[in-house]
């Protein structure tokens, strides 16, 4: 371990650069692929039509290893290989992918009844959407983001078989200096992420949500 | 029978007792009912009897054999379970779900699926459900088949928690009334938990009041139970009207009818008018079956001069039939609105009328020649 | 620290020639060819997902229906999405490959020489099938209604008669999407795999176009082919498990009303698929 911790000292900056690169292309996906689907969700949800073709193609998308479409990027929107925007590109539609079908199901399950009541006393679709549905949605919503965070995370470093710098590079290291410990460093660092986006995720459904708080503090 | 010794249940050493030293006999071939508010045991004392629960201490005897010995599994397979909302197993037909327990016990499918049929035909379901699956029924039918499944090893001993309870009352009178009909033909020893204290009364040959704490209150039968409850908790629980519904044991017998005519729809009405004193007229069809009551002193001089037609018909008032109980007599004679009970016979043609002072003067004759006899109520 | 350069830093990569390559029979034949690469990344797949199932399934099925060890599952499903596969992969290989000595074969599985790679792959592959399968058969058993469970105990099953002939067919649906989400994730590892030397798998056409990204024609455009063949695949796969779900699933659980998702709600959406990818 403690070759692990001196390797870490000695390319500090390096892995601290990475470590930046590895941060944006997880999160910045997370942030646009939930925006976009969140409303795309909801509009799902309601229009019977656009259910089922929406679930599928996102299904589908989800389907496609991540590899292929880090791969794709440059062939479909022209940037080169060892972009780290094809990457981030690529996992927003696959956050999106993920968080549509999140979004459709949360909205979905709002109950009939609340949102009977809700129309009865006079509320318009919108005051609906963000006094009723929201609300109950947000731990189904929150639940999602959290997996999305934490496969994001744990994607980025596919790339580095391409050759994407991030923190991925260290296993690439590692296996062609067959040395154990940027792997096991890059291991470690990853999880942390992992942990810190979770619980950052986390804490943002606890804010969100004070009701669930005062349930759960009886 | 049933005879449970001494039977406690008690969850923690030192916690609340479900069930408390409960010692009672369910008479073979009899429906024995328990009954109670919540926490009373009631649930937990049958869950005893095929070990879904295992008892703290005392012993519960099947036909004299202790339930305790051998193995639980194989003691349930010759007890029928029926719960709540029936359990069924979704991922089986209506009629696999039917024959599960001969197929646990190895007999040939084939003839446990044929016997199977024939029990759904018996619990009065279209047999065209057998190829359907759960998901696909309705409350009360999951019900039946629930029932079917419990009778389909021919178990001597059936056990049913709150089998009615969630279906609506419509459904829940139908069915308990098809139960009864059914253990009529099948004489089964039966064990019914149930909160409602009316159900019990209607279906229990035997009714144990069991208190909260899992004491016994009282077990006696539902008239006895109505007439002389032991002590303030069981004459709250069995509640009010008491009197009004003990009558619903006493056959009427021979009741002292009126056979004043009737008139026939369509009848002119010029013809009628006057016949009685305040105006009542029971109206009958071509078959003698009742139709409704008119009052001709309350009809316009304009209806006057038609025939009896339904639309003039006042409706109200129940039907009492010529065996039926006193309850159903004085109902009769108290909802109807001429005052005077309708008592029709065994094809429900009219027999007669009766007020309301006829049937508590048969009431009375009843009380005293009873208590000449020296038996109750 | 190493970073791949490549030459051809700028201009569009063509994908004209991605049907060309496609279509080239050349491509179709030999120990390098499409169907064997397929035939080999299929292998490697089943392997580890029908070694997974023994695994996880009788673990997942126990846990449900005793309601022991719940706590575990969760925090396996959450661990395993953590983890880079890329990194696990690596790790072992690093760690395990100059520990096998072995140069045998297994014809169209593992060539020669290969071994020490293809033990590391395998071991990946199985840990990253266990986690869907197992918090989907503990969810699965879990979800059966209490009601269905009491009576078939009531009836007279033992314990084993309960899992076998009630809940396991009952967790069905969970099960069999599990196992889905299982697949995916393994067929996506074992693309990326192939970047691993002597392994098999479209994912060595995607990193041997990489290798040459500089030729028009066997650079970038085997590389998207490649990409286009293993979606192909992952897509016709999940298909095909679709339909042996639809199959094996008894007709009373798949819901016959008219609810929008009758297997798949966000819950199972969440547990389920999510742990699909990379």
């Amino acid at each position: 371990m403690s070759q692990v911790w001196s390797y870490f000292q000695n390319h500090q900056s390096q892995i601290g650069q990475e470590t930046w690169t590895t941060v944006w292309l997880a999160a910045l996906p997370l942030l646009i692929g939930t925006l976009i689907a969140l409303p795309v969700g909801w509009w799902a949800s309601r229009t019977r039509w656009l259910y089922l073709p929406l679930i599928t193609t996102a299904g589908i998308l989800y389907t496609i290893p991540s590899i292929v479409l880090f791969v794709s990027m440059p062939g479909l929107i022209g940037t080169k290989i060892l972009a780290p925007e094809n990457v981030a590109i690529a996992l927003t539609v696959y956050t999106f992918a993920l968080m549509v079908r999140v979004s459709a199901d949360a909205f979905g399950s709002v109950s009939g009844d609340a949102m009977s009541a809700a129309a009865a006393m006079g509320f318009t679709t919108r005051q609906r959407l963000f006094s009723v549905q929201l609300p109950i949605a947000v731990p189904v919503l929150g639940a999602g983001i959290r997996v999305a965070a934490v496969s994001n995370v744990s994607l980025v470093s596919v790339a580095s078989t391409i050759g994407v710098a991030q923190l991925g590079s260290l296993f690439i290291e590692g296996n062609q200096n067959s040395d154990l410990h940027p792997i096991v460093l890059a291991l470690i660092l990853f999880v942390l992420l992992a942990l810190v986006f979770d619980g950052l995720v986390l804490l943002g459904i606890r804010l969100l949500t004070p009701w669930q708080r005062a349930v759960t503090a009886r | 029978m049933i005879r449970f010794e001494s039977v406690t249940k008690r969850y923690d050493a030192d916690g609340p007792v479900a069930v408390d030293n409960l010692s009672l006999v369910a008479p073979s071939g009899q429906i024995t009912v328990f009954v109670g508010p919540s926490g009373c045991g009631k649930t937990t004392s049958l869950r005893m009897i095929n070990r879904m629960i295992e008892p703290s201490s005392g012993t519960i005897w099947i036909d004299d054999v202790d339930t305790a010995k051998g193995s639980s599994s194989e003691l349930r397979r010759g007890i029928g379970y029926v719960i709540q909302h029936a359990g069924l197993f979704p991922h089986r037909t209506i009629l696999d779900n039917v024959a599960t327990v001969p197929f646990l016990l190895g007999r040939d499918k084939r003839e446990a699926r044929k016997g199977a049929m024939e029990l759904l035909e018996r619990v009065g379901l279209d047999p065209a459900f057998a190829t359907r699956y759960p998901a696909q029924l309705s409350g009360g039918q999951q019900q039946r088949v629930g029932v079917a499944r419990a009778l389909a090893a021919d178990p001597p001993v059936m056990l049913m928690d709150e089998p009615f309870s969630a279906v609506d009352p419509i459904v829940r009178e139908q069915l308990q009334n098809e139960f009864l009909r059914l253990q009529q033909d099948l004489g089964k020893t039966i064990v019914f938990v149930t909160h409602d204290i009316d159900e019990a009364i209607k279906l229990g040959d035997q009714v144990a009041v069991l208190r909260v704490g899992g004491r016994l209150a009282q077990m006696a039968s539902p008239a006895e139970l109505l007439a002389r409850p032991a002590d303030p908790f069981v004459a709250a629980f069995v509640g009010r009207d008491r009197g009004y519904r003990a009558l619903g044991f006493t056959t009427a017998g021979t009741l002292d009818l009126d056979k004043g005519a009737a008139a026939r729809l369509g009848t002119d009405l010029t013809a009628v008018r006057g016949s009685t004193a305040d105006g009542w007229l029971l109206v009958v069809d071509d078959d003698d079956l009742p139709q409704g009551w008119i009052n001709t002193l309350e009809l316009t001089d304009e209806q006057l001069k038609g025939q009896i037609t339904p639309d003039l018909l006042n409706l109200g008032g129940t039907l009492a039939h010529e065996g039926g109980s006193l309850r159903e007599v004085l109902d009769a004679a108290l909802s109807s609105p001429s005052g005077w009970g309708v008592v029709v016979d065994a094809d429900g043609r009219l027999a007669g009328t009766i007020t309301a002072e006829k049937v508590l003067t048969k009431i009375r004759q009843e009380r005293s020649a009873a208590a000449a006899a020296g038996a109750g109520p | 620290m190493t970073t791949r350069i490549l030459a051809d830093g700028t201009g569009l990569p063509s994908l004209s020639h991605v049907p060309t390559w496609l279509n080239d029979p050349t491509n179709w034949k030999g120990s390098n060819g499409i169907p064997t690469l397929v035939q080999q990344q299929l292998t490697y797949t089943a392997i580890a997902v029908v070694v997974a199932l023994l695994i996880a399934l009788p673990l997942g099925l126990a846990i449900g229906h005793t309601g022991r060890g719940s706590a575990a599952v969760g925090g396996v499903a959450n661990a395993a999405r953590a983890v880079p596969v890329l990194g696990l992969l690596l790790l072992l290989v690093v760690w395990l490959s100059p520990k096998i000595h072995t140069t045998s074969a297994i014809p169209g599985l593992v060539q020669r020489g290969g071994f020490p790679y293809f033990v590391p792959l395998i071991i990946v592959l199985i840990l990253l099938a266990i986690p869907p399968i197992l918090t989907n058969a503990y969810a699965g058993v879990q979800n059966v209604d209490p009601e269905v469970r009491d009576a078939a105990r009531g009836m007279g099953m033992t314990g084993g008669e309960v899992v076998r002939k009630v809940e396991l067919p009952c967790a069905l649906p969970l099960i069999m999407s599990g196992v889905r989400s299982a697949t995916l994730q393994v067929i996506a590892t074992a693309t990326i795999a192939a970047y691993v030397p002597l392994l098999g798998g479209l994912g060595s056409l995607i990193y041997s176009g990489d290798q040459s990204i500089t030729d028009p024609r066997y650079g970038y455009p085997v590389m998207v082919s490649a990409g286009i063949l293993v979606a192909a695949l992952a897509v016709l796969v999940d298909l095909l498990l679709g339909g042996v779900q639809r199959l094996i699933v008894s007709p009373g659980l798949s819901g016959r009303r008219s609810r929008r998702t009758p297997t798949r709600g966000p819950v199972t959406a969440l547990v389920g698929d999510a742990t699909a990818g990379p």
